[in-house]
């Protein structure tokens, strides 16, 4: 097998507080190749978002990173110095944020926040940074590209917007973009066309990315494999059409149940009962242990590992022979 | 944009005509306009052809607009106490202010603006905290004080600087400026750093406030995510942001650094606008006191539209 | 890390101070030097200044208790005439400083919390009706409270003084002093109130229980003022606190400027003009002791309210 575009081990995400500490992400591993599209997928506060922050090194204070280790290419870059840091990102790891509106500085042209990241990362002049931020335009698909480089954001509809987002993102050529909710903030239509334009980049640039996303439609529709976290943990793993065709982990069942479908004969969408629990009440053994219908006793005590279910891996003691005799 | 600039005209009008009604009214109904004009020994039939003369018969609103007329023009009659025009009063007194204002203004932004960015970089080194205690005390402080502080400590124990007045000042017209002499210039020293103490306070707060803001903004965590140095983010972008608000903010300000100067002209017996309103307090001078308030409405009003002016020049959100 | 959540487990109710001491605010309080020592203070000078009479040995402003020969005593020596020490000196008069700094900030902060009174209840009124009613009425208010904010407090306070001036008759203008100074310093200084009230009202304007109250015959206003008030509680204390310093500060300019308390029932900014005139001629502790009480009182007050700002911010936390 291809050696991984980045492997994350163990990473562990911790934010002190007066209560004591909070760990937002406990022990997340996954690895992803390069060109691959990853869709992790949770609900709000899961940790998604905190986990693609650690990654490439922008975790707000008084978050850390407290353990784990993060590798680009088999070299680590959790521990790299501020400015070692700073090269990488962009350069090599890009990040798109969710609200398109307040991505892009208001005060300065698109063409002008183009250039400067392009000749940040490339030792390119003025003109022909230009000339690259054209036709990065025009790879995204903005019309005009050639007269709207001299446009304000603020003159850009909201898709549009987004696609000079990603513009942006893949100005340096990165090999992997790490995207937070990069459809959330648009409309249903808009969002299919961004999602068509992240697959044709992801492909014609071999750009790995990490789509971080609530919305389990545009894991299906984008993704190679899906994690599923939940709790800060990762409850499954696995390529997308297992995942949500054959889930293997409780969790993940409850969330396939409750998509509602055209086909369905359901006149009740199933619900999970309770709650994602908070994060100063995470319950010992499995996380997810009051509310899965499939319980048993060595779930309360024992936290699951990834174990292999199916095509999958499964944080589940279901998938363990030996813990369910011993329930 | 020309729509906002019309509306911003309009409401500056409005503002000036608001203002004119309260100092109109100030001298229908506050004191005796005829028995301050007329003196003690005034017979009754004196006293009514005054009134007659004067206008004061005629309906409220006539009397209104004939005192914006006059006003338009510099016209606000004779002050009580002085037996002067005011308008005379006022042409003597206003280079004073003006020049002690801008010159303050001046010093408070370039010192202010400094102040508040480094404040915001090193958030947590000790000169920022320092800087933060100072701005605290500043506030604290009264301006009287901090004239009467620096008068003890330049005038009286240093002796380097003079205590009050403005020195010797040249004359070019009817404009009046220390600027030219040394003894003008040394007279401006302390009151400039009185007056603009308190408003380096508000501009090193406010900047340090929006830059911390801005800071936190998604564009700036992406220009990271891009690999932009911090530095670099912090002076071209946002610097750039947070300019917009502060200059608009101080701006605003500025319309009423001339009534600000109220206590520092008194500190120093500065011989200003400021002084001559105070004096106008103690004695009801109407006339006085009205045409202050005009004025300080006038100016107010402008640099409102002024600064409506420049935003709109600077942030291209407006321009469309 | 894991918690097992126990729901069997419910804690015994607390009372309100243990609560309190326990919240967010109570925790960002006691580990705050500053503010522990700026609430200290500030508690300590109200103290001394209410009961001023018990712990001062003379109350300078009768003049029977003066003796003239004790005049421009230095600090911590004994007066020529009585006898009497004077831990803080003695002004021209005899007067004892210490006492007539306790007199003093008890004038300043009786006027200085009369006239918060007064904006607060001016400006919370003014937000609500504003916020309430909207249209024309609403702009209204909020431009001048606009354009209020842009102008020294000074400048407000001053114009209203010079109008109560005119208006009042001479021989009422030192007993009408303090009502006055309320006023001015009260009227210069509603706009914040307002501002925070009017947008808080227009929150809960939107909610729907206003809708659902007027739908089953209950007046929306009064319903509305108690989701309100509770909302603004916390930034109008803010303000509120802020602004007493700001009110003391602003009627000691009024006093320095001639315009304020008079010598005979001096504030601290009446005792600082009064001292101004000895700053050439060396008996600093007139002068100085004033000030630096002033100056205290509107530090510690601002600390507090600073604090307060900040604890009760909710981004902050």
């Amino acid at each position: 097998m291809t050696e991984p575009l980045l492997s994350v081990q163990n990473l562990r995400v911790e934010f002190p507080t007066r209560r004591g500490i909070l760990t937002a992400v406990d022990d997340v591993s996954f690895d992803i190749q390069p060109g691959e599209v990853l869709g992790v997928v949770g609900e709000s506060g899961a940790g998604k978002s905190l986990t693609g922050a650690a990654i490439i090194g922008l975790l707000d204070p008084p978050g850390r990173i407290a353990g784990g280790e993060v590798r680009l290419k088999g070299e680590r870059i959790d521990n790299l110095p501020p400015d070692a840091l700073r090269r990488i990102r962009g350069r090599r790891i890009g990040m798109v944020f969710q609200d398109p509106l307040t991505s892009l500085n208001p005060l300065f042209r698109i063409g002008e926040q183009l250039i400067e990241t392009i000749q940040l990362h490339s030792g390119m002049n003025a003109a022909q940074a230009r000339d690259r931020a054209v036709s990065l335009l025009v790879d995204v698909g903005i019309p005009a590209a050639e007269r709207r480089i001299g446009a304000y954001p603020h003159q850009f509809s909201g898709g549009m917007r987004q696609r000079v987002v990603l513009a942006l993102a893949l100005a340096a050529n990165p090999e992997l973009i790490i995207a937070d909710e990069p459809t959330t903030a648009l409309d249903v239509s808009v969002q299919a066309q961004i999602i068509a334009l992240m697959k044709r980049l992801c492909r014609e640039h071999h750009v790995a990315i990490m789509l971080i996303t609530h919305d389990m439609g545009v894991i299906a529709e984008t993704a190679d494999r899906v994690a599923v976290m939940y709790a800060g943990r990762i409850a499954e793993i696995g390529p997308v059409r297992d995942v949500i065709k054959h889930a293997q982990h409780p969790y993940t069942q409850g969330l396939m149940g409750s998509i509602p479908t055209l086909t369905a004969d359901a006149e009740r969408l199933t619900q999970i009962p309770g709650s994602m629990p908070r994060l100063t009440a995470i319950p010992a053994g499995c996380a997810f242990n009051p509310r899965c219908p499939h319980v048993f006793h060595h779930c309360r005590v024992v936290r699951p590992e990834l174990l292999p279910a199916e095509r999958s891996l499964a944080a589940c003691w279901l998938h363990d022979a030996k813990a369910r005799v011993s329930a | 944009m020309i729509a906002h600039l019309i509306r911003s005209l309009l409401q500056g009008i409005l503002v000036i005509l608001a203002v004119g009604l309260i100092a109109f009214s100030m001298f229908r109904f506050v004191g005796d306009p005829v028995a301050s004009l007329a003196g003690q020994e005034s017979t009754d039939a004196d006293r009514a052809e005054l009134t007659e003369r004067l206008g004061l018969n005629d309906p409220f609103p006539i009397q209104f607009v004939r005192f914006l007329a006059k006003a338009a023009q510099g016209d606000f009659g004779i002050s009580y106490r002085q037996a002067r025009p005011v308008a005379d009063l006022l042409a003597e007194r206003l280079p004073a202010t003006v020049e002690l204002a801008v010159l303050s203004a001046l010093f408070a932004f370039i010192i202010g603006v400094g102040l508040g960015v480094y404040a915001a970089i090193n958030r947590r080194g000790l000169v920022a905290n320092a800087v933060m205690v100072l701005s605290l005390v500043g506030v604290s402080l009264p301006t009287f004080l901090i004239g009467i502080g620096l008068i003890y400590l330049f005038a009286v124990e240093l002796r380097w600087l003079p205590s009050f007045g403005r020195g010797d000042v040249l004359r070019f017209g009817w404009w009046t400026t220390g600027l030219l002499t040394e003894t003008g210039r040394k007279s401006l020293v302390l009151p400039v750093l009185t007056l603009g103490f308190f408003q380096l306070t508000l501009i090193m707060r406010l900047v340090r406030a929006e830059m911390l803001e801005t800071m936190r903004t998604d564009y700036v965590r992406f220009a990271r995510a891009r690999g932009i140095p911090e530095r670099r983010i912090q002076f071209r972008h946002a610097l750039r942001n947070t300019m917009v608000p502060v200059v608009t903010i101080v701006g605003l300000q500025l319309g009423s650094v001339i009534a600000f100067a109220i206590v520092t002209e008194t500190v120093f017996q500065w011989p200003g606008l400021g002084a001559l309103f105070v004096n106008a307090v103690q004695f009801v001078d109407i006339p006085v006191m009205a045409a202050y308030l005009m004025f300080v409405a006038f100016v107010f009003a402008t640099m409102n539209f002024l600064t409506d002016f420049v935003y709109v020049l600077i942030d291209p959100r407006l321009k469309a | 890390m894991s918690i097992a959540s126990q729901p069997g487990n419910a804690e015994a109710p607390k009372g309100l101070l243990a609560r309190a001491w326990d919240s967010d605010v109570g925790y960002s309080f006691r580990t705050s030097p500053v503010a522990i020592a700026a609430a200290v203070v500030t508690i300590v000078i109200i103290l001394a200044t209410t009961f001023a009479g018990f712990i001062t040995p003379q109350n300078p402003f009768d003049a029977a208790t003066l003796n003239l020969m004790d005049g421009f005593t230095p600090p911590g020596e004994a007066g020529a005439g009585s006898g009497m020490k004077f831990s803080l000196g003695a002004d021209s008069q005899g007067r004892d400083m210490y006492s007539a700094i306790l007199y003093g900030s008890r004038v300043s902060l009786l006027i200085g919390t009369a006239s918060v009174i007064f904006s607060l209840l001016l400006g919370v009124t003014l937000g609500l009706v504003a916020g309430y009613i909207g249209g024309q009425i609403e702009a209204l208010i909020m431009r001048i409270a606009d354009i209020q904010l842009s102008f020294p407090a000074i400048l407000v306070a001053l114009l209203v003084f010079g109008i109560a001036r005119g208006l009042i008759h001479p021989s009422l203008h030192e007993q009408m002093t303090f009502i006055v100074m309320t006023v001015a310093i009260g009227l210069s200084n509603w706009a914040q109130y307002a501002r925070t009230v009017r947008a808080s009202t227009l929150v809960e304007k939107r909610k729907e229980y206003v809708d659902a109250a007027r739908v089953i015959g209950l007046r929306a206003f009064p319903v509305m003022i108690k989701h309100v008030l509770p909302n603004v509680a916390g930034p109008v204390l803010v303000i509120a606190t802020i602004n007493l310093a700001l009110a003391v500060l602003e009627e000691a300019t009024l006093s320095f400027l001639g315009v304020g308390m008079p010598p005979t029932q001096p504030s601290l900014g009446t005792l600082i003009r009064v001292g101004q005139q000895f700053l050439f001629s060396g008996e600093w502790w007139i002068l100085l002791f004033p000030s630096a009480a002033l100056v205290i009182i509107a530090l510690s007050i601002n600390l507090f309210g600073d604090w307060l700002r900040d604890a009760l911010n909710p981004r902050l936390r």
